[in-house]
């Protein structure tokens, strides 16, 4: 066990205790889904066969899929009628194909929805079919699918699996939420994880101001010898999949490498979940639980939302929006995604809806660098921000990819800390966007 | 005499080397034009690098091998295309050098915000992000990324939003044309005369009209009006031609929502400011 803390880093003001004690509560039954093609990283899925303006589709029925590996198909998350096949704002900020869906209220589950059998009969093949066919992703936002996860080369054997419980982000938990309310679910998924991976050892690892969410969780691997939980100190970004491995297993992992180089290989809480529902019940990833709160949030809440539910009608859910509200964020507040409008789908890798008021934040004017170095100290990946930034500022890709801009994982520390308000965090993602770009030529 | 040895010595050293570096500088001499040296003190030696050459040395040796014209450098303009001439002698064309042109009159007041703004201030960046913060996914951003280029000084990011050229100072280098990323600044011939349609956008009518007062609608009542057929649509925008328009006006008289100017009349940043002051004044 290594140290229980990783160096850099920042701590924001977390801001959870608005939603932490309330119990996650499914939203009613949205008046219209969209459910865009490409919600997880890799391949975008196309349309199946039949699947067409004015078709009938039932809950759970996969309506999307590619021949890519890395990609997960796409299932409808109603029972009702294809209204339209074509682009549709998307929460990454641009606009994408989606199927948009009229439910007809009734949710009616398709047949092919049936338990995958008892754990002992099912091969790792098997499961990792099952993990596949159910559409299942990260679901802590980076929405990678899970069955890549599963598939490690036979050169890079896996020895541990870490389950994050951290929720490192300020404002959001779902994830304690779920950590509470179905902790027999998430060692269910866990030990299937390890069953697919022949794994002997697991450890979840949880930020100790969830402390409630230790105590559920220890008492239900009570007489599990190989699962261990690991009480992390709450620190930003204590849940990105470096910092977290580091914590709680004492392996680094090397610049430009996957958890896999280190035998390690890392899922969120949520994902656990999904794999147990999979398994146990054959549901595909067709709902999660979504933490929407912020000031300007009337009634926050932690939501089970379908897939394709539109931020405004679970906002409406919510009591609606406040008059004040200046910035409206997918994900969370330091790695969230801000939103030009509320007329976007909730997706697989969709953690929170937060909505900020003009108390919360204000609009900074940036000023020149003055060399304190803040960026560097808070930096969880020992980077230059500012350096980088100033490559990226001055179109010095190259320079900027010496100073390894590829290795920054956009949490933004550096942007936080700087007392000048510069925009670092975006400046890097330019640079990044730019490095790779000449990559692909 | 411990002092005399050692200036003797050192003396004699000197003249030693010295000699070696005359004979050497003899036997490896490398022939210099002298017309190079001449010719790139006569250009304006900004290294703007509009000629094509990387700076004005590569530039002024190009133009004495003759592989490059005295017109060429377009700062330098007339002034420099005469000292090169009299360089090099002969005839050498003079040409004038163009001015940049800004195709958006879409300023803070006329097209609307679709949101606040508040990442990096660059207009590449800012037109990344949603289509960039303006209703107009064409228009002009404000971030002056031509300002920031220019090397003559010649654009300031006017109180308005846009960027307003200085055409005594432009030299028609076209480095602003190329730094903006929605290509808004065209390099054209100077001169009052002509009208031109100061838009960019192939957005339809009605979208242009929801985010721009001043958008071209795409309505093709210029096109329809045009004595001489210079006017012709490129997709949803209409575009005069400068060589076949005859300066007769009657576009700008018909189009419904002010998009054509002539050239002499391009509103500038006073005439905005003013007319913003004019509707606050009326709302108010």
């Amino acid at each position: 066990m290594g140290s229980t803390v990783f160096k850099g880093g920042v701590h924001p003001d977390y801001n959870k205790e608005i939603t932490a004690t309330m119990a996650v509560s499914p939203m009613k039954p949205p008046s219209k889904v969209v459910i865009p093609l490409q919600q997880h990283i890799g391949a975008p899925c196309e349309p199946l066969e039949g699947i067409e303006v004015g078709s009938e589709v039932k809950r759970g029925q996969k309506i999307a899929d590619s021949t890519g590996f890395v990609s997960a198909p796409i299932h409808s998350s109603v029972s009702g009628k294809i209204l339209a096949i074509g682009p549709y704002n998307h929460p990454l900020g641009s606009v994408l194909p989606a199927i948009t869906i009229e439910p007809d209220g009734e949710d009616r589950w398709d047949e092919s929805i049936k338990p995958g059998g008892d754990m002992e009969n099912l091969s790792a093949a098997d499961i990792r079919n099952i993990v596949r066919e159910a559409g299942i992703v990260g679901m802590g936002g980076a929405t990678f699918p899970a069955h890549v996860k599963l598939t490690p080369p036979a050169e890079k054997p896996i020895d541990v699996v870490v389950i994050n419980g951290a929720e490192c982000e300020p404002y959001l938990t779902a994830d304690h939420r779920v950590m509470l309310e179905q902790p027999e679910e998430i060692v269910f998924g866990l030990k299937a994880i390890m069953k697919v991976l022949n794994a002997d050892k697991a450890v979840i690892g949880i930020e100790d101001n969830k402390a409630d969410a230790i105590r559920v969780l220890e008492k239900a691997i009570e007489g599990e010898e190989n699962i261990s939980i690991a009480h992390l100190h709450t620190k930003y970004p204590q849940g990105a999949e470096k910092m977290l491995i580091q914590v709680t297993t004492g392996r680094v992992v090397p610049a430009g490498g996957l958890p896999m180089d280190v035998g390690v290989v890392n899922f969120n809480v949520g994902t656990a979940i999904a794999i147990n529902d999979a398994i146990r019940e054959g549901k595909p990833l067709t709902e999660r639980v979504v933490t929407v709160t912020g000031s300007g949030i009337n009634r926050p809440a932690n939501l089970l939302v379908r897939v394709g539910t539109l931020v405004s009608e679970v906002i409406e859910a919510c009591g609606g929006m406040k008059e004040s509200t200046m910035k409206l964020i997918v994900g969370g507040p330091m790695m969230g995604k801000a939103q030009v409008n509320d007329d976007i789908p909730v997706i697989k890798g969709t953690s929170g809806i937060l909505a900020l008021t003009d108390q919360d934040m204000y609009l900074a004017e940036s000023s020149p660098c003055i060399r304190c170095a803040k960026c560097l100290d808070g930096c969880p990946m020992f980077l230059s921000p500012t350096g980088i930034a100033q490559f990226a500022e001055f179109e010095k890709y190259g320079d900027a990819e010496k100073l390894h801009a590829m290795d920054c994982f956009e949490c933004g520390c550096c942007s936080y800390v700087c007392p000048s308000k510069i925009p670092l965090t975006q400046w890097i993602r330019i640079a990044k966007a730019e490095i790779t770009k000449a990559k692909k030529k | 005499m411990l002092i005399v040895y050692a200036i003797l010595a050192l003396g004699l050293m000197g003249l030693l080397f010295g000699l070696m570096l005359a004979v050497a500088a003899r036997i490896f001499a490398v022939e210099v034009d002298p017309r190079v040296e001449a010719v790139k003190d006569a250009v304006p030696g900004a290294n703007c690098g509009a000629c094509g050459y990387a700076g004005c040395a590569k530039f002024a040796e190009a133009v004495v091998s003759g592989e490059a014209k005295a017109n060429d450098c377009i700062p330098g303009g007339e002034e420099t295309v005469k000292a090169i001439a009299e360089i090099l002698g002969g005839d050498i064309e003079t040409s004038v050098s163009p001015v940049a042109t800004l195709f958006c009159i879409g300023d803070c007041f006329k097209a609307s915000d679709r949101f606040v703004y508040d990442g990096v201030q660059d207009c590449a960046v800012a037109g990344e992000f949603n289509d960039g913060f303006k209703n107009c996914s064409y228009g002009c951003l404000g971030y002056g990324n031509c300002v920031k280029v220019c090397l003559f000084d010649a654009i300031y990011m006017g109180k308005h939003g846009l960027p307003v050229v200085d055409e005594e100072k432009c030299t028609g280098c076209g480095l602003c044309a190329s730094a903006c990323p929605r290509e808004l600044i065209q390099m054209l011939p100077p001169g009052e005369e002509g009208y031109l349609v100061l838009c960019s956008s192939q957005d339809r009518g009605k979208t242009v009209s929801r985010a721009c007062e001043v958008g071209c609608i795409a309505c093709k009542a210029c096109v329809k009006v045009c004595p001489v057929e210079a006017i012709e649509m490129d997709g949803k925008l209409a575009v005069i031609d400068l060589e076949k328009c005859t300066d007769c006006g009657d576009c700008k008289e018909k189009c419904p929502p002010g998009t054509i100017h002539r050239r002499s009349a391009i509103p500038s940043e006073a005439d905005a400011l003013a007319a913003a002051a004019e509707k606050t004044a009326e709302s108010a």
